[in-house]
Parts: C-alpha cells; structure tokens; sequence
C-alpha cells in the first residue's frame, strides 16, 4: 500500500474536522471535531512508522516503533484534554444555559 | 483486487462517510454515535497495518472511554435538534470553503513530497506488538511515560476543580 493513500484520507479527515470547527456552533460538536483531527494525525503517525519500518527493518529491527509511541502519549494527552474540556464545557453551561460558542463574546464588550 | 486493498478502501469509505455525517448530523447524539463508527474505521486501519496495540487503545480510550464521556454529558444537557443552534447559511459556505481549500493545497503539495512513492507496510511486521512496545516504552520512553503520570493527576485535579459548583 502506497503512502500517498495514507496521506490523502489523513488529510481529508483532518479538513472534514476544520470544516466542522468553523461550521458549527455547538460546543461539544466543536469538540468532537477537534477529536476527529487529533485521530486522523494518529492514522498518519501510524503509517509513517510502518513505513519506516519497512524501509529500515534490516538495519534496526525496531526503526520506526517510536511513531507508535507518539501515538500512544497523544491518546495520553488526548484523554486527559477531554476530561478537562468537558469539565468547562459543563461550567459555560450551567452558567449561561446554551453551549452555543456566539455567547461567549463577553471580551468583546 | 486483493483483499488488503478492498479492506483499505472500505474502511478508508467508512471512515470518510461517518467523519461527514459527525459534521452534517443536526443532533448531537447522532455526531457521537458517528464519531465512534469513525473511530472503528480508523481501529480498523491499524489492525490492517498490524498495529494491534494501537488499534486497541483506540477502541478502548477513544470508542469506550472518551466517547462515553462525551455522550454522557450531551445527555445530562439533554441537547437535541431542536436546541441546536442556527448558523448563517453563507458562513457555513464559507467554512467548507476554507476546509477544502486547505484540502486542496496540502494534496497539491504532496505531488512533490519527497516520501512520494513509498510504501507502508500492512499485514506484518512486528513493532505493533504489545511486547515491543512495551520494552521501548519502559527503557528509551519512561521519563515521558512518569510524566504523563503527573500530567493526568493534574487533569483530575483540574476537572474536579472546574467542575465544582463553588461561589
């Protein structure tokens, strides 16, 4: 399998994910876009170590496990951003009653 | 068509397909219940380039944890289409605009990447693997591995303190 091909879906995923961010206006969609982002640059660390590993395999039998751990430690932060995240989404909307994003303009007055 | 390319293709048209409906869908409930489909196909992948433990962790952290989350707090909301917020039709034009004009540039640009050409290993190779991944993360990755320790007390602390009905 080609990388190009890798490359491509990684990409479309991510500007699927921007074109959420900037087309919705609930804040949790909004989040979960971000979710989808951070997934397709996973898929794209992902293939990129497989794909150094089949490139040096016979020199290091190891080459390229370091792109899954970086995968591994962006779950890490991932997992912890969310819990933090919702934790402020849950606050905006006790204290406003709406997870639209167009109130919170409060810094513009 | 072997079977390792239609797997690719059906799950890179999985993927694609529940990554636009996440956007498109009017209740959230639904985005969610399409991100996790998303996040299968995604799963699927590393299988397909054995990358088991990743695969797994993603279906765990992501599909399991994360997403249960999020769909909980949609719920104690209680949001649905009707609660949706309205956005102008042409600003939304103009954010799928913008997404597919980054779209646009960043293929244009792959057309003279240097790693053009290349190819990925799927089906085999071993560094996926729980065993290989384990001894590197426990003897070249361990200080990062204690500090996401810190990193998700801090978290905790944190949700716990935003989430707080305090003053």
């Amino acid at each position: 399998m080609k990388i190009e091909y890798y490359i491509v879906l990684s990409l479309a995923l991510f500007c699927i994910g921007i074109a959420g961010v900037l087309t919705r206006r609930n804040a949790i969609v909004i989040f979960m876009c971000i979710e989808l982002m951070l997934n397709a640059v996973n898929l794209l660390l992902v293939a990129f170590s497989k794909m150094h590993h089949l490139a040096g395999a016979a020199a290091n039998p190891m080459a390229g496990i370091d792109g899954q751990l970086f995968v591994f430690f962006i779950m890490v932060v991932a997992a912890a951003e969310v819990s933090v995240g919702l934790a402020i989404i849950v606050m905006m909307y006790r204290n406003v009653h709406s997870v639209d994003v167009n109130f919170l303009n409060r810094l513009k007055h | 068509m072997s079977v390792t390319v239609f797997l690719f293709y059906f799950l890179s048209v999985l993927a694609l397909g529940s990554a636009i409906m996440v956007v498109i869908s009017r209740n959230p409930v639904y985005s969610v219940l399409w991100l996790i489909s998303t996040f299968f196909a995604i799963s699927g992948h590393y299988i397909l380039m054995n990358a088991q433990f990743i695969g797994i962790v993603n279906l765990i952290v992501y599909a399991g944890a994360i997403m249960v989350l999020f769909l909980f707090v949609i719920m104690l909301m209680n949001l649905n289409a009707e609660s949706e917020p309205k956005k102008n039709k042409w600003l939304k034009l103009a954010g799928v605009v913008s997404g597919g004009c980054l779209l646009l540039v960043m293929v244009a640009a792959l057309k003279s990447a240097e790693v053009k050409g290349e190819l990925v290993q799927v089906k085999e190779g071993e560094i996926g693997l729980i065993e290989n991944l384990g001894k590197a993360l426990f003897t070249d990755f361990v200080v990062p591995f204690e500090i996401s320790s810190i990193l998700f007390l801090s978290a905790m602390v944190g949700a716990v303190v935003i989430g707080k009905k305090g003053d």
